[in-house]
């Protein structure tokens, strides 16, 4: 425990000294963070919706065919309604119907989870590409202006009220966790199913309800991605950051909290990838080509911090495997 | 004749169970068409007339299934190793641009044909031991280290081909594979890849079946803690499946790049050759992870594949509704039983 203290303060300082070199690059850094926490809600959100998932003992990899399906729908709801509100909504039941379609898979018919979640990836890619090609033209869909969700204004631009809803919905998600019987449910479910069983309680419903929370937490994510940060969709616009939110996870050790700070730090990778380029005295320096080489950087943090946490981490027993009751 | 029925009698199941996985995706493909007011019979004919009902269009079929084929090995073999080795896709970016590579040496024709395959299958496995490392020393599964891997090949594959590979003749592909370095044409389009594709696939089938080592894989795979009992090393077995499908993807991307008339370059875009490797996933579950019966489910996906171009100007079709066919088919064989499943219930309801 105090060793992983002291990496996360070495992390922290390295981080401020980063910043601070950032700052005399010309980089305005509350501008910077301000983009690491937008990067942090689709991280967060999925990342705590898997959290919830793996503890009740059913692991989806289809975050990401989640994320780009309901990002999809948000707009496409939004489109048709002329109501950003009923875009959530239809993002969030988007996420929460692909989540119970996995989870009725891989509980009930007892299916493959990993295949089941690749699955949902391949469809959701294919989907949103016929979807966005039918509907409008083929290949990107910008968001009709004045349809975007509204933004709190600060001295520093625009801040999402998903930032803000995202880390209350962690934080009421973790209390539920540790303080409430139907959280030692939902925990006890993904160690021993067999002794949450024979208490008389639900597992498979438990579970179900797992995913499909997982699943809404993913639309939310996806319906935030296209109707407020981005304002568009298209087939690649997860971009890979439903498999970041699988790393987060990893890295959380299965903590909604940390689940939270992984998102923090991975969004703020994210967030200096995408912005680096745009530092005054930097961006120029760049020759043309090699801002690829800026674009990767997430991906690679990703690789190297989960490589440095993971021997650390305990999973629950029964993560990944369905449940059977024995049969007489 | 006794053990031949045997056999085949146990090839049934999974065979019936693959072409009802098929059968789902094609149906719930043409509920898709339906509801945007496509007519899907009209549709899926195109599609297949364009796959394989033409010398042209078989022959790009045959092209494609060359590479599926590789990339489902990648696949199918990680599964019998009891990996889920999603990374073929970057380590066929990673062989595609070895070919490249390799392609821009001074050597005699037959030799640059041999180093070309050489660098792209190298470059694979390259791109995979990081993932096997990781896996066999740390413990990182390897869904989240091959995904983080094949958008690094992505962005790097980016770099190369608007740097070092830049085509000052044309803006919209990279530098073109020397005449030296190409795979002869067999007919058509179809280049003598096919060959070295189906040596790789035949060589892979024989070590998973008929050698020791092949058995302590799938051993691993069965399972990994029984097969540390009887000795056997599974670090061992889970990076030698992550090795070959390395080179299996690799050859893949080469065979891509070296044997695809008329461009033979990589795309600005990448679009050329990129979601080959997620469509080995299908192919591979398709073809039940065994190495022959792959060979064929890429020919089937293959088809769509190549089919889907008619089907597109014929019916005026979105070509990504064949990307959702495959989705489906991926989500209905995570159910083994869902045949016996539907079996019960409709017997359940017959007896009420």
């Amino acid at each position: 425990m105090i060793k992983i203290r002291r990496k996360l303060v070495l992390g922290i300082i390295s981080v401020a000294i980063l910043l601070y070199v950032l700052q005399l690059a010309g980089l305005k850094v509350p501008s910077l963070l301000m983009i690491s926490l937008h990067s942090m809600v689709p991280l967060g959100l999925v990342a705590v919706g898997e959290v919830v998932n793996e503890r009740a003992g059913t692991v989806n990899i289809g975050l990401e065919g989640m994320l780009l399906l309901s990002s999809f729908a948000a707009v496409y709801g939004t489109e048709i309604s002329r109501n950003w509100a009923i875009g959530i909504l239809v993002g969030m039941i988007t996420g929460a119907s692909i989540g119970l379609v996995h989870g009725l898979i891989s509980i009930y018919a007892k299916g493959d989870q990993i295949i089941s979640g690749v699955g949902v990836n391949l469809f959701a890619a294919g989907f949103v590409a016929y979807g966005i090609w039918t509907i409008w033209i083929p290949g990107v869909h910008m968001l009709s202006p004045g349809l975007s969700v509204p933004r709190i204004r600060t001295p520093w631009g625009g801040l999402s009220w998903f930032i803000l809803l995202t880390i209350a919905l962690v934080l009421v998600i973790a209390f539920i966790f540790y303080n409430t019987t139907w959280g030692v449910w939902l925990r006890a479910a993904g160690e021993n199913p067999g002794a949450v069983d024979t208490s008389g309680i639900n597992v498979f419903q438990l579970r179900l309800f797992a995913c499909i929370l997982g699943g809404m937490l993913a639309g939310l994510a996806g319906a935030f991605m296209s109707l407020d940060w981005i304002h568009m969709t298209t087939k690649g616009l997860p971009a890979g950051r439903g498999f970041i939110a699988l790393a987060c996870v990893v890295f959380s050790g299965l903590e909604p909290i940390s689940a939270l700070g992984a998102a923090v730090l991975f969004g703020f990778f994210d967030a200096l990838s995408t912005w680096i380029m745009a530092i005054p005295k930097l961006g120029p320096l760049i020759p043309p080509g090699f801002d690829n080489f800026v674009k990767i950087m997430p991906y690679i943090v990703t690789l190297v911090a989960v490589a440095v946490v993971i021997g650390k981490r305990r999973f629950p027993k029964s993560v990944g495997r369905p449940y059977r009751r024995e049969e007489i | 004749m006794d053990s031949l029925s045997e056999h085949l009698s146990e090839l049934a199941k999974p065979f019936s169970q693959s072409l009802f996985a098929i059968g789902i995706g094609l149906a719930v493909g043409a509920f898709f068409l339906v509801i945007v007011g496509h007519d899907p019979i009209f549709g899926f004919y195109y599609l297949f007339k364009g796959a394989f009902f033409s010398e042209i269009g078989l022959a790009s079929t045959l092209n494609y299934a060359i590479v599926l084929m590789l990339t489902g090995i990648t696949f199918g073999l990680g599964m019998r190793a009891g990996l889920f080795n999603i990374g073929a896709e970057g380590q066929l970016m990673a062989g595609a641009l070895a070919a490249v590579t390799a392609s821009t040496f001074s050597l005699p024709p037959g030799v640059h044909l041999l180093v070309g395959v050489i660098f792209a299958m190298m470059a694979g496995a390259l791109w995979a031991i990081p993932v096997a490392v990781l896996k066999v020393k740390k413990g990182v599964h390897e869904v989240v280290s091959t995904i983080m891997l094949n958008w690094i090949a992505f962005y790097l594959c980016l770099y190369l081909v608007l740097g070092p590979f830049l085509n000052p003749a044309r803006s919209d592909i990279s530098i073109k594979i020397r005449l030296n370095s190409r795979f002869p044409l067999l007919f058509g389009t179809l280049s003598t890849a096919i060959f070295v594709a189906m040596l790789f696939t035949v060589i892979v089938y024989i070590i998973i079946w008929h050698t020791r080592l092949g058995c302590e894989i799938r051993a691993v795979g069965f399972d990994q803690e029984c097969a540390r009992y009887m000795g056997i090393n599974p670090g061992r077995a889970m990076a030698i499946g992550f090795f070959v499908g390395g080179l299996a993807a690799g050859l893949a991307g080469g065979a891509l790049i070296m044997g695809f008339p008329p461009d033979y370059a990589v795309y600005i875009d990448l679009s050329n050759i990129v979601n080959y490797g997620f469509a080995g996933i299908a192919v591979a579950l398709i073809g039940r992870n065994n190495p022959l019966g792959t060979i064929f489910s890429a020919v089937f996906f293959g088809g769509l594949w190549s089919g889907k171009r008619l089907m597109q100007i014929s019916a005026g079709i979105p070509v990504e509704i064949v990307n959702v066919v495959s989705g489906i088919i991926v989500i209905s064989i995570a159910i083994p039983e869902l045949l016996i499943l539907i079996k019960k219930k409709i017997e359940g309801r017959s007896v009420r």
